[in-house]
């Protein structure tokens, strides 16, 4: 029996725009892939770098970043500050052996749910094709490296 | 046996540079030999790994060790140094946060070794010799410790009780923490918690550095041999990075000072575990490119142009913290990371 691999994608959605859409996505009742988890930030702009390297090394196999379209940011310019930091996460990811379209930047407006919904899908597959990444242990396992803080990861029922 | 406190210093992959800067204190260090006894300082003196291992454990009053851990033998007197040490003191960058040597975490043991022993120009070495741990001769059986996969630094693999940054640690932090140490030592007063990052000033490069700052806009960036900066002007508004806005203060600024950026070797600011990816928010939001209202694929080419213009990102941010940073080493393609097909 071959069990699907189900990738955990961690979400970082704007309060503005993204955040909304995935409300609307749930009020709507749109199917899409239950493997993002949001979590709600003020703007895109205020996600740290830090934040998806330690999602990365902590066991997610993807990290979506989203966003309001660039010109529509509520604080004028947060989603672009994003995005630079977005191209060059993309050019030190690569250095450091994460391969492409395991770190998403996506942009959705508070009315596009179901362009969320689609771009949840097609990441959710392209993460899926990429396998798990596992850092802690197929990276850093076996070189005797101890994660201090263990992840408890939810049962499935 | 006098009872005078005992100090050790000792060097897991390092350059060296560590020892001379203990000996680069100038006069205060015959203030050094007349408090400490020399417990072990293979640098300086002459001792041997058995004199440490016949001293019973925490012996050693107060044990500087610099370097990274790579290999086996590192690891080994990580742990007999620890056992025998009252305070073990991550001295210098290597062993705080991996260093220089960790760099070679972006890539796997075998191309290390390939660069080293094959490739470079400078070698001659036709049968392709490489270290191994144990080899057979007539007389024998040869050993070398074995070279790790993964640099580590030395809280990863014992408990450190303080850590003392730079590449190497700056004179005046020296003297100024072997103080505390000394007063703690001989007049009981307070020493700093345990796992303080000593020797620092919790505040920024920049807050020690006199250039003029102002707005930073960056079109491009510049190595450092490609322009001659402006003497006054801070250096990252000129296009050269310099990591003092992401790295601790306590070295008086002394690399912006001669025109060359900052290059991180204090460790991270306090409150921050990854000193690269602070320093990738601060450069990636100094970039000029992008204005609101800006067709979104232009928008990402203008950038991807200034992006490119940076060499080496994480080398450049992660020069001195690779082994201390969130996912400490690089995920090498075809392996598990352990240089493994």
């Amino acid at each position: 029996m071959t069990e699907q691999f189900e990738p955990v994608i961690v979400g970082f959605l704007c309060n503005w725009c993204s955040y909304r859409a995935a409300d609307l996505a749930g009020t709507a009742r749109i199917h899409y892939a239950p493997n993002m988890r949001p979590i709600r930030v003020m703007c895109s702009g205020r996600v740290d770098p830090q934040f998806v390297l330690k999602a990365l090394r902590e066991g997610a196999d993807g990290v979506m970043i989203a966003g309001c379209h660039p010109g529509e940011c509520h604080y004028v310019n947060g989603n672009i500050k994003a995005l630079r930091r977005f191209i060059l996460l993309k050019s030190m990811l690569r250095q450091l052996g994460v391969e492409e379209g395991r770190v998403q930047l996506v942009w959705a407006s508070a009315s596009e749910g179901i362009i969320l919904a689609e771009k949840v899908n097609k990441m959710t597959e392209e993460v899926r094709a990429l396998g798990p990444l596992n850092w802690s242990e197929k990276v850093l396992g076996g070189n005797g490296h101890k994660i201090a803080e263990s992840v408890p990861v939810a049962e499935e029922v | 046996m006098s009872s005078k406190p005992k100090l050790a210093m000792y060097w897991g992959a390092a350059c060296g540079g560590c020892e001379i800067s203990v000996l680069n204190i100038h006069e205060h260090i015959l203030k050094v030999d007349e408090i400490f006894d020399v417990a072990f300082f293979p640098c300086i003196a002459d001792f041997k790994v058995h004199h440490v291992e016949s001293y019973p454990d925490g012996y050693i009053d107060v044990c500087l060790w610099n370097g990274a851990i790579r290999n086996s033998e590192n690891e080994e007197m990580a742990h007999l140094l620890r056992k025998k040490s009252k305070v073990l003191v991550a001295y210098g960058s290597c062993a705080y946060e991996g260093c220089i040597p960790a760099l070679s975490n972006l890539t796997s043991k075998e191309a290390t070794f390939k660069t080293v022993y094959h490739d470079n120009p400078s070698l001659d070495n036709p049968e392709g010799i490489i270290p191994l741990t144990k080899v057979e001769v007539a007389e024998g059986v040869l050993t070398l410790p074995e070279f790790y996969h993964t640099v580590k630094s030395l809280d990863q693999v014992v408990d450190v009780d303080y850590y003392l940054p730079g590449c190497p640690p700056e004179p005046p932090q020296i003297w100024a923490v072997l103080q505390v140490v000394v007063a703690g030592l001989l007049e009981g007063a307070p020493l700093p918690p345990a796992g303080s990052i000593v020797g620092v000033t919790n505040k920024a490069v920049c807050e020690e550095c006199e250039r003029v700052k102002s707005e930073k806009c960056i079109e491009r960036f510049y190595r450092p041999y490609q322009i001659v900066p402006d003497p006054e002007q801070c250096l990252l508004e000129q296009g050269l990075i310099c990591m003092g806005l992401a790295t601790n203060g306590g070295c008086g600024a002394l690399c912006p000072k001669v025109g060359m950026g900052c290059r991180g070797c204090y460790g991270p600011l306090p409150g921050v575990e990854d000193q690269g990816a602070k320093m990738l928010s601060a450069v990636a939001s100094v970039i000029a490119a992008g204005e609101p209202g800006m067709e979104e694929a232009e928008l990402e080419k203008k950038i991807q142009a200034v992006v490119d213009t940076i060499a080496d990102p994480v080398g450049t941010f992660y020069r001195f913290s690779m082994a201390h940073s969130m996912l400490r080493r690089a995920k090498v393609s075809g392996s598990n990371g352990k240089g493994e097909a």
